[in-house]
Parts: structure tokens; C-alpha cells; sequence
């Protein structure tokens, strides 16, 4: 099994795998926020199990981090090898001609969408850490809100216009990076489905969907503060 | 026609080259790419200049020696066609046309438009065959039942003519495709499953080992292979890869 890392094809298996996962987390993570604009109460409800139940916080959180950290870190061994791969570059490459931008520039929207994570974390996850591990707050309240405190954090955050268009820029790479990449880890593992036109049709949906769904939800925090 | 070429020009594999600039004149537009490269050649010649070199060989399609890179891509412009089968009319009066060798670190240049892709050869040794028991009693394959899905897909695969231009056209100079098809061309069949997880080991070993990069699925290979080898070649032969690894 180890072997089978060491080979290139090996290596990209893991590259999708971790992809796979990641969209999976990607979609509970859309789920989640969705309910800040349905139902506050229900968010809270949700977010506060999520922040506070030792089996995310313990297992599965470890897990995320470590499938965040193994695909950008697979994503640049890759990139590295590719490079030292190609000859002398062409005078005259036509990359348009036989494919979409998209898929040969998976690094360049991998880097916006890191860039976006630190954002992201400075904006929620290390200040969350900051209230539960160092401060040791697992109460999920704070003075001045009635009720848990996650709602009125998340509305608070979006009513800078600079961050929401920052956010919306990052999602716009992440649909890109989607687009090519829900397919493109169906033929990394062996399998001939993300060339059938239903999981095409499904990879656009959730590709353009979710991030779309995301800059919404921004938004829907910006304007109704 | 009248037509600017700006041709790759290297002595040889240690030397720097350099884009050459060669106005062309009275192309006919009946002319293969090959030809036009051979007028021009003549009149380098009669100049006391020395000719571009360049591979060819059948000049059928089939050979898969001809490997120029032709205004940004693999064999040119058209599709589903080797340089050779490519033709003057593609290009329009005036036009000035790009011509560089297939650029991969697996794929060194020896001089001018000649690259040396005996890489593949390596890859194919490592596992491109069966083992088949030639005293005189070997089964005659007519009479192995195959489904006439397998045999067509097999022969798609087999089709491929291992001219390279996967590798010249991929951003990662991979050469999964080509891979791909040698390992489904035998996997699809009876005769080739005996030493399947072999094979596709030793030729994936093989292809890491000559610096080949790794697919991204990009899918320019197939649309750029003269032959058409399908994307799903590659997905087998990941298939293959991780059954005889995990299974």
C-alpha cells in the first residue's frame, strides 16, 4: 500500500481522495451556514453542537485540518514534479486550443482559495480557538447577546463591504477550482463517471452552486445588518 | 502560398537554440506540412544552408516518427491527424507559422525538430508485451471468447502509434495517455490478464522513472492525439494500478 503512494499515479489517488473529502466538508459547511439565513435560533442550535461535541472537535476537526494541510501540501509536490517535468517552454503554446483554463491553472485558484482560508481563520476559526482552548469558554455565550453568541459573530463579520467582496472573489476561484476539479478526481481514482454526462451535469451544479451559495449568504449578512 | 516560418534551429542537444525566421514562397495549398518542409529544405540546401531536421517515416499517419509542434500545438491545427497528414490548406496566404520540437525533459532535443522519444520504448519494454509460448501449440485467438465491447475497445487503444504528442502537448509533460493505452490495450484482453498487475506496474515504474510528469486531467492529450485515444485509458490504467497494488 505504501508503494503504491510512491508512484505517481499513487499520488494522485490521494490528491483525490482528499478532494473528495473536502467536498464533502464543503457541503456540510454550506448546510450549516444556510440555516443563518433560514432560522438564527436553529444556527446557533447547530453551531454550538459542531463547537462543542468532542467527537468534531476531537476527531473529526484533526481530521479536516489534516485534509486541508495533505491536499494543498499534495498540490504543490505535484506542481514541483510537473515543472521539473516539462522541457524548455514553447515559443508559441496554444493551451486554449485542447482545454479550459480552468483545469491547467488548478494551482493559481488553489492559491486564492488558501489565501481566503487565512482570511477565513483569522475572521472565525482563531478567534473560536482563542474562546474555547485558551480562554477555555465552552459556553458559546457572551455578554450583551441573548442566546448562544454565533449568529450575531457571523452578522457582525460581514458588514465591512471590502471583506464580503474579498469572500466573493475567493468563492468565484473556489467554483472555478470545483468545476474542473469534482471530475477530475473521479478519473484520478480509475473511474470513468466524471465523463458521464450526469456527473458533469451534477459537478457544475454543485460547483457553481455552493460558492454562489456562500457569496449569498455573505451578502444576505452585509445587507440586512 | 506565401508563408513565414519561424522554425526551431538547435546544432544539437548540448547547444542553445534559437527561433530562425525563413520566408516561404509558392506553397500549393495541396501541399502535406511535410512537403512544405521539404521545399524549404531544398532551398536551404541549394543556399549552402544546412536543412531543418526533422523526423518522418511512413508519411501515412500510421509511423508515428513526425513530431513538430506547429502554431502552439501537437501536429498542428487539425484534429485526429499526424504533422504528415496535416495540410497546406489549413493555414491561410501570408500566415506566419510557429514550428518547434515536442518539449518534454523525457523527450531531449538531438538537433532541430528531432527529439528523442526512445523513452517510450523503455516504457514499452518494461511491461508493453505478453508472454506467449511460441512452440507451436499456441491458442488461436479467434477461439477465446471476447466480447465484441472489449475487442473494439482494445483495438481503439491499440491504435495509438506512440508519436508523443500527449507529452508535447500536456502542461505537465505526461505521458498517461500513452501509458494508458499500452496497459489497456493488453488488460482488455484474455491474453493480456494473466500478467496484468505486472505489466501496469512495471510500465507506471517505468514512466515515473523517465521524469514524465503526472496527469492532471487537462484532456488536451485526447483532443491533441492524432489517433483519438480516449481519457477513459488513463482511468483504467489508474484501475489496473490500484488493483494490483491493493487488491
Amino acid at each position: 500500500m505504501a508503494q503504491l503512494f510512491q508512484s505517481s499515479i499513487g499520488r494522485k489517488v490521494a490528491m483525490a481522495l482528499s478532494a473528495f473529502f473536502l467536498m464533502v466538508f464543503l457541503l456540510q459547511h454550506f448546510t450549516i451556514n444556510s440555516l443563518s439565513v433560514i432560522s438564527p435560533d436553529t444556527f446557533n442550535e447547530v453551531s454550538h453542537f459542531m463547537g462543542t461535541n468532542p467527537l468534531v472537535q476531537f476527531v473529526l476537526q484533526p481530521v479536516l485540518i489534516f485534509g486541508v494541510i495533505f491536499h494543498f501540501l499534495m498540490g504543490f509536490v505535484l506542481d514541483i514534479q510537473n515543472r521539473r517535468a516539462n522541457g524548455k517552454s514553447y515559443v508559441k503554446y496554444n493551451g486554449a486550443a485542447n482545454s479550459k483554463w480552468v483545469s491547467r491553472n488548478m494551482l493559481f485558484s488553489g492559491l486564492v482559495i488558501l489565501g481566503f482560508m487565512a482570511l477565513h481563520f483569522v475572521d472565525f476559526w482563531f478567534p473560536e480557538v482563542n474562546t474555547k482552548f485558551i480562554q477555555g469558554d465552552w459556553s458559546g455565550r457572551i455578554e450583551g447577546v441573548e442566546g448562544y453568541r454565533y449568529y450575531e459573530e457571523l452578522h457582525h463579520r460581514f458588514v465591512n463591504p471590502y471583506r464580503v467582496g474579498a469572500y466573493a472573489i475567493a468563492f468565484v476561484f473556489l467554483a472555478l477550482h470545483l468545476n474542473h476539479g469534482f471530475t477530475s478526481a473521479f478519473q484520478s481514482v480509475g473511474s470513468t463517471w466524471g465523463r458521464k454526462k450526469v456527473i458533469q451535469t451534477i459537478s457544475v451544479i454543485y460547483a457553481y452552486l455552493i460558492p454562489a451559495g456562500f457569496i449569498g449568504i455573505a451578502l444576505f449578512h452585509h445587507l440586512t445588518h | 502560398m506565401r508563408l513565414t516560418l519561424k522554425i526551431w534551429r538547435q546544432e544539437n542537444a548540448q547547444s542553445k537554440g534559437v527561433m530562425t525566421t525563413y520566408p516561404i514562397d509558392n506553397i500549393s495549398p495541396d501541399m502535406s506540412f511535410l512537403e512544405m518542409m521539404d521545399v524549404l529544405n531544398k532551398e536551404l540546401i541549394e543556399k549552402g544552408d544546412s536543412p531543418v531536421a526533422f523526423d518522418h517515416d511512413c508519411r501515412e499517419g500510421i509511423c508515428g516518427m513526425c513530431s513538430m509542434f506547429i502554431n502552439g500545438e501537437a501536429h498542428g491545427p487539425d484534429r485526429n491527424v499526424t504533422t504528415c497528414q496535416l495540410h497546406m490548406r489549413k493555414f491561410k496566404d501570408g500566415d506566419t507559422i510557429h514550428i518547434e520540437p515536442f518539449r518534454a525533459k523525457a523527450f531531449p532535443v538531438i538537433r532541430d525538430l528531432l527529439v528523442d522519444r526512445s523513452a517510450f520504448d523503455r516504457i514499452q519494454h518494461a511491461g508493453g508485451f505478453i508472454s506467449v509460448n511460441t512452440s507451436g501449440n499456441t491458442q488461436d485467438a479467434n477461439s477465446i471468447p471476447i466480447s465484441k465491447y472489449d475487442a473494439d475497445t482494445a483495438m481503439d487503444a491499440a491504435t495509438c502509434i506512440g508519436c508523443g504528442a500527449c507529452v508535447a502537448t500536456c502542461k505537465n509533460s505526461s505521458a498517461m495517455l500513452f501509458v494508458g493505452a499500452k496497459v489497456s490495450q493488453f488488460a482488455l484482453l484474455p491474453q493480456g490478464q494473466v500478467e496484468a498487475a505486472d505489466r501496469v506496474q512495471n510500465m507506471v515504474d517505468q514512466m515515473d522513472l523517465e521524469g514524465f510528469g503526472n496527469c492532471t486531467n487537462t484532456g488536451a492529450c485526447e483532443v491533441e492525439c492524432p489517433k483519438g485515444i480516449s481519457l477513459d485509458n488513463i482511468a483504467r490504467m489508474n484501475r489496473e494500478l490500484l488493483k494490483s497494488k491493493v487488491l
